[in-house]
């Protein structure tokens, strides 16, 4: 789950980190509020989307009269701001983040992942802040200091150091970097952050070390003990049938093809669209229906996917492993019944009472069509869905 | 011979009375898994499906002379089973449970790595040798015991391999589960040494999917260490970048861990790749000659 850069700003405010004062509004006359309350003569106006890049985007600016806020925010609420990391439709904005302007000398980045490869929460520092980072690992990655944190002693004030040295900081900012670092490692800790990113961290005209954006990927497996978090759960940046999904504890990514997919297992599903891509089709999402596949279970599943209109055919794969094919054919019928589903159904069961299963199927009566093995239920839903 | 477990090996269960570790420990008994007890806090001293229950793993340990534990607590409380496991002196632990946060385990993996404790999973089907033992979730009969050495990230997608290996009339020496999950207690590196040091195995079959960098470290190893026929399937091609596909590890981040790169980083070390799941069966014909 991603944070918005206000909620991120505030974590920051609360571990101590240096934030500029800011107000997130709902309206235009709010924001200009808000610049009478935070004060000075000139602000910066950032719109609260779950995406980068939304400088290059128009998303961000300078601005010295509160009618350019009350335009910006016009502007913008309401909208959807497209950015290079968006898809062609955008995000919606539905805040606006008025900040006292901070005068910058130089930009850094500082960020920090949990990372496969060391099994370590590692920081990367550069110097080369207030640009793609990923472009810089790929062109200059010696300009990528690391730092890994070891779960069982935690971050250390010498590894702070040692990265402040290396970046070049001076004077009190080597006090004020570990400060910032070993309060990220703290947040990143206490509040189970997947992902965390200050680009830029910049050096004030004054010599001092502030934090100017927050990206903040929290760990989906922990919002159970994080409930501050949840509280901060924006669903009006996500797909709302992938919010729906969740809601039924589903997993649903939508994608752009004709063929709505029904699979047990994370790794069947994502196996299943590749199949379905290699026969000549295009999947419309990935959907791991789970281990029980009950009534319920494929019923909410079925409208979910025929909730996105593209969809012209559907294939249901199921490994039954455990449970038996024709209770899951019962199943499925029950759902086709019940969310009167008008598309195809190609259905390929396999495992324990496989055959049971496909004959129950068949007798149905239904527009269903039951594959006698995976590669033929993918050539069976794309001749469905009208393809090939 | 076979890898991790076999006809003797000595299991017990965490989380033995609850719902799952009760259906799937009923089913391990009934596959003729060598289930000597189980682990419930509180119900120690008690009996169920006619096997003790201990209130600590060390206890159980001692009074069963268990060799592995089979997790199926729930996600909030696995850190502190896998800790418990641990230290109890078993040499195995299999971790079924799915959903646990992933800092838990950057502690936990650590914790059993400084022990020296072998961990398999978590977010798995688990391990299992074919009409031996079967530690975990995974259907038995679709097993058959045999020569192909089974490693992969994906649970269902272990049964397609399973059940092609099977209906070609090859077999299974020992099937591995490492999980889906972003820190497993083992990866792929961990299971190839012991497939390619293991005589039984013949050749061996490798499932991946997209995320991280687990399948192009495999591909180095593979190609300096395992001198055994590989043929490899990745999930994932797919798949948009920047979503998470169902298991908290498969996610393309940053441009890296698409499929691609790893279909290419395999082929680069001669593994036999498939693209199409249905496939696997055949391509292991093909490249043992069978």
């Amino acid at each position: 789950m991603n944070l918005h850069e206000y909620q991120g700003k505030q974590l920051f405010a609360e571990y101590g980190l240096p934030v500029s004062k800011g107000i997130a509004c709902d309206t235009p006359k709010e924001a200009v509020a808000a610049a009478d309350e935070i004060g000075g003569d000139a602000w910066v106006v950032k719109a609260q989307v779950h995406a980068g890049g939304r400088g290059k985007a128009g998303g961000v600016k300078l601005v010295k009269t509160k009618d350019e806020i009350r335009a910006f925010a016009e502007h913008w609420l309401g909208k959807k701001l497209v950015t290079y990391q968006t898809d062609e439709h955008g995000q919606p904005v539905s805040k606006i983040l008025v900040e006292s302007l901070t005068d910058i000398d130089q930009e850094l980045y500082l960020g920090a992942v949990v990372d496969r490869g060391s099994r370590r929460v590692v920081f990367m520092a550069s110097t080369e802040g207030g640009v793609e980072i990923e472009k810089v690992a790929e062109e200059t990655p010696e300009k990528i200091l690391r730092a890994e944190i070891d779960p069982l002693v935690g971050a250390q004030p010498y590894q702070g150091r040692e990265l402040a040295f290396k970046l070049g900081l001076e004077g009190k900012q080597i006090g004020q970097f570990t400060k910032i670092f070993l309060g990220l490692a703290k947040l990143f800790e206490d509040r189970d952050l997947a992902l965390l990113e200050i680009n830029p961290l910049v050096i004030t005209s004054a010599g001092d070390l502030h934090c100017l954006d927050a990206k903040i990927g929290v760990d989906g497996n922990a919002l159970y003990r994080q409930k501050k978090i949840q509280e901060m759960h924006d669903p009006s940046q996500e797909d709302s049938r992938e919010a729906e999904a969740a809601r039924w504890e589903l997993n649903y990514v939508a994608l752009e093809g004709n063929i709505g997919c029904m699979v047990n297992g994370a790794g069947l599903a994502m196996g299943t669209m590749d199949i379905i891509k290699l026969s000549g089709g295009q999947p419309a999402n990935f959907l791991d229906v789970g281990g029980g596949a009950t009534k319920e279970r494929v019923s909410e599943a079925f409208k979910i996917i025929l909730s996105d209109d593209n969809v012209k055919a559907v294939l249901v794969n199921i490994f039954g492993g455990i449970v038996r094919c024709d209770m899951i054919a019962e199943g499925i019928i029950g759902a086709v019944k019940e969310v009167d589903v008008t598309v195809p159904v190609v259905v390929r069961l396999e495992g324990n009472n496989a055959e049971k299963g496909t004959k129950v199927l068949a007798d149905s009566g239904l527009n269903i069509i039951a594959a006698t093995s995976l590669a033929n239920a993918a050539e069976q839903v794309v001749k469905a869905a009208g393809g090939k | 011979m076979s890898i991790l477990i076999n006809k003797d090996t000595k299991v017990i269960c965490q989380g033995f009375t609850g719902a799952q570790g009760t259906f799937h420990s009923e089913q391990a008994i009934a596959y003729g898994t060598k289930m000597v007890g189980g682990v419930s806090p509180g119900k120690g001293g008690t009996e169920h499906l006619g096997l003790p229950v201990f209130n600590t793993v060390r206890e159980a340990v001692e009074k069963t002379g268990a060799e592995a534990t089979v997790i199926y607590v729930p996600a909030p409380f696995c850190k502190d089973a896998i800790i418990e496991a641990a230290d109890s002196g078993i040499e195995l632990i299999v971790c079924i449970t799915e959903g646990i946060p992933t800092i838990d385990m950057l502690y936990a993996k650590e914790y059993v790595d400084r022990k020296g404790v072998r961990m398999i999973g978590p977010n798995c089907p688990g391990v299992i040798t074919p009409d031996q033992s079967k530690i975990g979730i995974m259907p038995g009969h679709i097993h058959k015991p045999g020569k192909v050495g089974i490693v992969s990230r994906s649970g269902t997608l272990t049964y397609e391999a399973v059940k092609q290996t099977t209906d070609f009339g090859y077999g299974q020496s020992t099937c591995v589960g490492i999980g889906g999950d972003p820190i497993p207690g083992s990866n792929f590196i961990d299971i190839l040494q012991l497939l390619q040091d293991d005589p039984q195995t013949e050749a061996i079959v490798m499932i991946g999917e997209i995320g991280g960098t687990a399948e192009e470290e495999a591909a180095a190893f593979i190609k300096a260490n395992v001198t055994k026929p590989v043929v490899a399937y990745i999930a994932g091609v797919t798949a948009p970048p920047g979503k998470r596909m169902g298991h908290a590890g498969a996610i393309i981040s940053g441009g890296k861990g698409t499929a691609d790169e790893k279909f290419a980083a395999l082929n680069d070390a001669g593994v036999t790749t498939v693209r199409s799941l249905a496939e696997i069966g055949k391509a292991l014909k093909e490249v043992t000659g069978w």
